[in-house]
């Protein structure tokens, strides 16, 4: 019974992959794969469940035989360590080939549980017959045949029936099971209405919509709006969301006894329609123990692809600091530094205390000096960073009880096209995107904004003279506001570089420019991205950048290079933001798929996945200790994550609309966040991380039960007249400057 | 409810009549009814397709509204032209008709008259983005340390705040100002004790206490505390004894400041708030003590201006600005005519401690007028006693300050007509002190390689520290500057000092015997005017430490020609009996105190034998 209604799928598969791809594989013979020949045949005698899985596993190769031809060795690691191949799948075709047959002529007596996990060793084996029409000529998976698993599969007027008795089976079973076997609905209600639209059952695709979208839960109210959208077959070609939905496998966590529970219940029924989509297109993390409840189940869903796999956070991350280099203060600096000979050591123990990353003794878990090469700091760096450890000493320490003074920098006349926000790291300029493509550099210190002087009016300085740096500026062109013109289409993201001659835009126009603050010139335009950047930010260290945006690949970047260093590929929906984590080695991404992932710029690896926000997330901050990471999204929520142990461990509700800017206080022991609401609310960051880092089960475990203590939490809620607040920075002595434009309307 | 409306999302889409409609209007007669059904289910697919994406554009826009320019950018994503010619307005652009059973939607565009266009007035034209800030107060802190100091002293600027009338008084309701009370720090009984005890020396009658709580202040560490209690002491004790006229408790109080100052624990930003305002009332106050005519409230100013100075060294940031607002207020105070003269002074004094760029930019232009004002007063004819007073002041002031700047911008051959063309009334003068500079500089030229005793104590001072062990505290605290008695190369905030034409100069020896070990010795040198910067050393006792105080006299007395006239006084204080005697000396001297500085400096050269004490104070 099984293996009949299976096979007649299969069979029609087939054919819409023979008249799809057949032609252009034909035009196109691909020499690479000398074993194309002899593991042709053999994938005909594989049995017929096994294509399903070999399709999925074809597309995955055909992407693989891309980037290895374009040795893009790294990516194809990475993508291989996400599907899970554990071998390199043309390296012994023909052996394991046979192996793979064998194994699973034998499995197809087996239960399916069996045949699913060797149709993957199966799958491996075909990869040559199996990619070569995939590939021929075309750089991306063919959508239809990323589409045809949707073939027809059974009767669609029962779809209505097995998905309402799984409905009643769910709602029948015990408390415990039933918060996690609800996880399925979502997923099953997606999978069955996408195979009825494929299936051009239009009517009968409604007709399910309209019945069962209600019992979603509301957080995916924006895919199911995608969803609704989308009635017909030719439609489903070219919609991303959909190509999501399908090439991913949505991940569910469920507890051995549920998912026993399950099993039990849909072979009794011999429910094979939603068997088959269980095994083709979920990702069912089966784990040992007390099955999860509600809550928490909540708080870790919402991505587009489910939760992440746990072992997808296992991978250990060096989040300490790096040691900071030993600078000497130079004595003959001024009289006044001699001055106060005396009290140097006094001032500068109070320092370290505060900083407490400043120890000798390297932090254990913080990565090599060298694991990437940094560069090196030059004169005008080591001064500023005395300038830093001065202000450091005059730093106000913040608490509950000592909340920061806020001061607010609002853009007037902008007309809604202030688009991003940046300070420089000491406070001392601003930078301003906007939606008619410029981008204005203000000076918040009396000291104005000027230009280096002409070629040939520097030729005729003296280059001799102490104060040269302060010849080669032309005064005249001293203003407190610069306006840098390049970019074609509105400016998304704004950083500077740390040592403040450098200013970097990120556009719609799919390019980051470069700027220079000397000369207030465009020095690079990194073409890389052909869709909007949303965002990009500058190194911790300089030299470095990253930026993402809408083709969901983040960039990494040296100053140096027009093409990037890495490629960070794994998000389902556009990246909107990107942070570098203060060490420098990693870089965070926030996603409109609703997940946050942790990037190793050393080798490119995706080492954290994050789920548990409810809509795209537009902010993100790591504490200054390295440890954490805050998120914002439009959901108005933040949520704290531990990186150590890949684990959330907070939420802070209360702001009522998208979160655009969160920054931690100098000293990391206050979160500022700030909204579309026109607020600025101040955490308990301190707080938040403390209650957490008591309770060790859950680390263990990793099934968080959060508090819902944000009304503690929350120190401070600072209402604008009517100025969304699109940034936050803290100065070195811990002022919190906010930034926005002002809303007449 | 929801239910309801979700299922209205499946199912929308545009109705067939519109199709039938746009088919007419790009010419095509007659579309078939599934043509019209199967067109009107793709176009809304793609019409939500390309909303999607335009949210995505709101979004990063950081905005709330959906724009045209979103759409077009959703458009462009697709590779689809965008829509040109339409902007986002407040209003939907399309008009409603209806007639011959057909409903539409149309865009109304109106023809439009060019020379209309021409012939009417220019809208104003839209402002350019600005930057304005606004604070939200927590509680005071380094950034925000100026209150007024005066009536009329202008606030702290708004940053970049351009003049966008119209927009950023709409936005100023939004400014929010939330003060907390500084939290202060319970103090232990020790403390209150400890503090009890120093503010009763610090403003008592007896010198030998006061002078070792000011050591204690500006030694001990661990008073980080008491500091803000300290500074609202001093800043409370300058408004009263302002309104009272007690000038010999402004002075202690000043001391107070410059004690707390040298304290490198301690921080004083976060209560500059408090503590400038208080010295720049003693600098430029109309009226310090009770007599005028006859006390020195001179000293005072000129100190006070010394530790405003100093504290703009150290604390003017590009924050706070303090230099560049103490200098406004000094200068604005200067200009204005109705300014007695006793305030004239204190700006003067305290922009020329600014040093010599301030003094080149802002007193020399001006010393015409001002000379012009002093002739006014010295050779008019109705003039109260006071203003002459005044008037003196301020023009020895101005000559002492000014003569080495002066000397360095102009090339040497001092012309006497010159000076009087250049500088009116004050020119003559003027030119002699610089002649003095010149020569002064010249000799300092010689000397540069010679090793001195003399050394510029970096921070003013007006007090004679005593040796350990006076008072009888018990403690073997010993005063900072007996602390180093061997090192002879303290420091100098002065590189100007050479070429600075010393007005007659008093030299204290302080000898002091501390408890049974080394006696040491102390130089002071205090100019008659006492703005000179007190010059402090100090020399371990022995014939071979004499020596360099011997060069140091004849020093002097190489220079014996321009100047005319040098005094020592030679002050020596025995270990045990001091207390007693300073009490004897010092009975009754807080009202005198400034005086005494003007009689002490008349005292003719004396060396006394270990009774005799002498404080310059």
């Amino acid at each position: 019974m099984t293996r009949l209604a299976v096979s007649a799928p299969g069979e029609k598969m087939a054919a819409v992959q023979d008249g799809g791809s057949e032609p252009e594989g034909e035009k196109e013979p691909q020499p690479e794969l000398p074993s194309d020949g002899s593991s042709a045949p053999a994938a005909t005698p594989a049995s017929k469940p096994e294509e399903q899985q070999q399709q999925q596993q074809q597309t995955l190769l055909a992407v693989l035989q891309f980037l290895k031809r374009n040795k893009l060795i790294e990516s194809v690691d990475a993508l291989r360590r996400e599907a899970g191949l554990a071998d390199e799948p043309d390296e012994a075709p023909g052996s394991e080939a046979g192996g793979g047959v064998g194994g699973a002529a034998a499995g197809s007596a087996d239960s399916a549980d069996a045949s699913a996990l060797l149709s993957r060793v199966a799958g491996a084996a075909q990869s040559g017959a199996a990619s070569a029409p995939a590939k021929g000529g075309e750089d991306q998976p063919d959508v239809s045949v990323v589409l045809s698993a949707y073939s027809q599969q059974g009767d669609p007027s029962l779809y209505q029936v097995y998905y309402s008795g799984l409905k009643k089976f769910i709602e029948s079973v015990l408390d415990c099971h039933r918060a996690e076997l609800s996880q399925l609905f979502y997923p099953l209600f997606v999978h069955m209405y996408l195979e009825l639209v494929y299936n051009n059952h239009e009517s009968e695709a409604k007709a399910f919509f309209e019945k069962f979208s209600g019992d979603q839960e509301c957080y995916y109210q924006d895919d199911l709006r995608v969803l609704s959208g989308l009635t017909k077959k030719e439609h489903m070609k070219g919609n991303e969301t959909l190509l999501d939905f399908r090439t991913s496998k949505f991940v569910l966590r469920i507890s051995r006894d549920s998912y026993q529970l399950l099993k039990r219940h849909l072979q009794e029924r011999q429910n094979n329609q939603i068997w088959n989509i269980i095994q083709e297109h979920l990702y069912i993390d089966i784990f040992d123990g007390m099955p999860r409840s509600k809550s928490q189940i909540d708080s870790m869903s919402g991505s587009l692809a489910g939760e992440a796999r746990r072992e997808a956070n296992k991978a250990k991350v060096f989040y300490g600091l790096l040691k900071e280099p030993e600078i000497e203060v130079p004595l003959d600096d001024e009289d006044e530094e001699a001055e106060n000979e005396e009290g140097k050591p006094k001032k500068k123990k109070p320092k370290k205390d505060s900083m407490g990353s400043k120890s000798k003794k390297q932090d254990p878990n913080a990565p090599q000096q060298n694991r990437i090469p940094l560069p090196e700091l030059k004169d005008s760096d080591k001064l500023d960073k005395i300038m830093y450890m001065k202000e450091a000493t005059k730093r106000i320490r913040l608490g509950p009880e000592t909340l920061p003074s806020i001061c607010f920098y609002t853009f007037l006349n902008v007309y809604q096209g202030l688009t991003a926000v940046d300070f420089t790291d000491d406070s001392s300029l601003i930078a301003g995107g906007f939606a008619d493509s410029t981008v204005r550099v203000w000076s918040v210190t009396p000291k104005k904004l000027r230009k280096v002087k002409s070629a040939a009016d520097l030729s005729l300085i003296d280059k001799e003279s102490d104060d040269v740096l302060e010849r080669i500026m032309d005064e005249k062109t001293a203003s407190e506001s610069k306006i840098l013109y390049g970019h074609s289409g509105p400016v998304y993201g704004v950083s500077f570089s740390p040592d403040r001659n450098y200013l970097l835009s990120s556009s719609e126009d799919g390019t980051v420019r470069l700027w220079s603050l000397q000369t207030f010139t465009c020095l690079v335009a990194y073409k890389g991205h052909n869709y909007p950047v949303w965002d990009t930010q500058f190194s911790p260290y300089g030299y470095y950048f990253v930026s993402g945006g809408h083709d969901r690949v983040a960039r990494l970047w040296a100053t140096d290079h027009y093409q990037p260093l890495r490629m960070f590929a794994g998000h389902l929906g556009d990246i909107t933001c990107t942070r570098f984590h203060p060490n420098s080695n990693y870089v965070a991404t926030g996603s409109a798929d609703r997940t946050i992932r942790l990037w190793d710029v050393l080798n490119g690896h995706c080492v954290r996945v994050f789920t548990g926000h409810k809509g795209p997330i537009h902010s993100l901050a790591f504490s200054p200790n390295g440890k954490y990471l805050a998120s914002g999204s439009t959901d108005g929520r933040v949520l704290l994550w531990d990186l150590g142990h890949g684990l959330m461990i907070g939420e802070l509700k209360g702001h009522t609309d998208t979160v655009y800017a969160l920054k931690f206080s100098r000293d990391g022991e206050i979160l500022a966040s700030g909204s579309m609401d026109n607020t600025v609310r101040l955490w308990d960051a301190f707080k938040a991380f403390d209650d957490v880092e008591t309770d060790d089960f859950t680390a263990a475990t990793g099934h968080i039960h959060l508090p819902d203590n944000s009304q503690e939490l929350l120190l401070g809620t600072y209402l604008t007249k009517a100025t969304p607040v699109i940034h936050l920075h803290f100065t070195r002595r811990n002022l919190l400057l906010a930034a926005g434009s002002y809303n007449s309307q | 409810m929801a239910e309801e409306r979700r299922q209205k999302q499946c199912s929308v889409v545009l109705p067939t009549e519109s199709m039938k409609a746009m088919a007419e209007s790009v010419g095509v007669g007659q579309l078939q009814e599934d043509s019209c059904v199967a067109l009107s289910e793709e176009v809304s697919y793609r019409i939500k397709e390309i909303a999607q994406d335009a949210l995505k554009f709101m979004h990063h826009g950081k905005r709330r509204k959906l724009t045209t320019s979103d759409i077009d950018h959703a458009l462009k994503l697709k590779n689809v032209e965008p829509l040109y010619g339409f902007q986002s307005q407040e209003f939907i652009p399309f008009r409603f008709a209806s007639g011959g059973g057909r409903e539409l939607h149309f865009y109304e565009e109106k023809e439009v008259d060019l020379s209309d266009i021409i012939n009417t007035p220019l809208p104003r034209v839209p402002l350019d983005v600005s930057l304005k800030a606004t604070k939200e107060q927590q509680k005071k802190e380094s950034t925000e340390p100026l209150k007024a100091v005066k009536p009329g002293q202008e606030e702290e600027g708004s940053i970049q705040a351009k003049g966008q009338s119209a927009t950023s008084a709409e936005v100023k309701g939004k400014e929010k100002l939330r003060m907390k009370p500084r939290s202060t720090h319970e103090l232990s009984v020790e403390q209150q004790l400890y503090y009890k005890e120093i503010t009763e020396a610090c403003v008592g009658s007896c010198e030998a206490k006061r002078a070792e709580a000011l050591q204690s202040i500006a030694t001990d560490p661990g008073l980080y505390q008491m500091l803000p209690r300290f500074s609202t002491f001093i800043s409370e004790g300058v408004r009263v004894n302002v309104v009272q006229n007690n000038l010999a408790l402004l002075i202690y109080l000043m001391r107070m400041v410059k004690a707390l100052m040298d304290n490198p624990t301690l921080y004083l930003e976060k209560y500059l708030h408090e503590l400038l305002p208080a010295v720049v009332t003693c600098i430029v106050s109309k009226q310090l003590c009770l007599r005028p005519d006859v006390d020195n409230h001179w000293a005072l100013r000129d100190f006070a201006a010394r530790l405003m100075a100093q504290s703009c060294k150290t604390f003017s940031t590009t924050t706070n600005n303090i230099q560049s607002r103490i200098t406004k207020t000094f200068t604005k105070a200067w200009l204005d005519d109705k300014t007695q003269w006793t305030t004239r002074y204190g700006c003067i004094a305290g922009l020329s401690e600014l040093g010599a760029d301030v003094i080149k930019t802002l007193i020399i232009p001006r010393l015409a007028v001002e000379g012009a004002r002093i002739k006014a007063v010295m050779e008019g004819p109705v003039v109260s006693n006071i203003d002459k007073i005044g008037a003196d002041h301020v023009q020895s002031l101005l000559l002492k300050h000014c003569a080495s700047v002066v000397a360095k911008m102009r090339p040497a051959p001092d012309v006497m007509e010159q000076y009087r063309a250049d500088f009116g009334y004050l020119g003559p003068m003027l030119c002699s002190h610089v002649v003095k500079a010149r020569a002064q500089a010249a000799l300092q030229a010689q000397t540069v390689n010679r090793t001195t005793l003399t050394i510029t104590q970096p921070r003013p001072s007006l007090s004679v520290s005593q040796s350990g062990g006076v008072g009888g505290s018990g403690g073997p605290r010993t005063p900072s500057i007996i602390k180093v008695p061997s090192s002879l190369t303290l420091m100098s905030t002065r590189p100007a000092t050479p070429t600075q034409p010393s007005p007659p100069a008093t030299k204290y020896i302080v000898m002091a015997t501390s408890a049974g070990a080394a006696s040491t010795q102390q130089v002071i040198t205090l100019s008659s005017s006492q703005s000179g910067s007190p010059v402090t050393s100090t020399v371990p006792s022995g014939s071979t430490s004499l020596q360099p105080l011997v060069k140091l006299e004849s020093g002097g007395g190489t220079v014996a020609g321009s100047r005319p006239l040098q005094k020592y006084i030679v002050v020596s204080l025995p270990s045990s009996s001091s207390s007693s005697s300073s009490l004897e000396h010092k009975g009754g001297t807080t009202a005198t105190s400034p005086v005494t500085i003007e009689t002490s400096v008349k005292s003719e050269r004396s060396e006394s034998p270990a009774t005799h004490t002498h404080s310059p104070h």
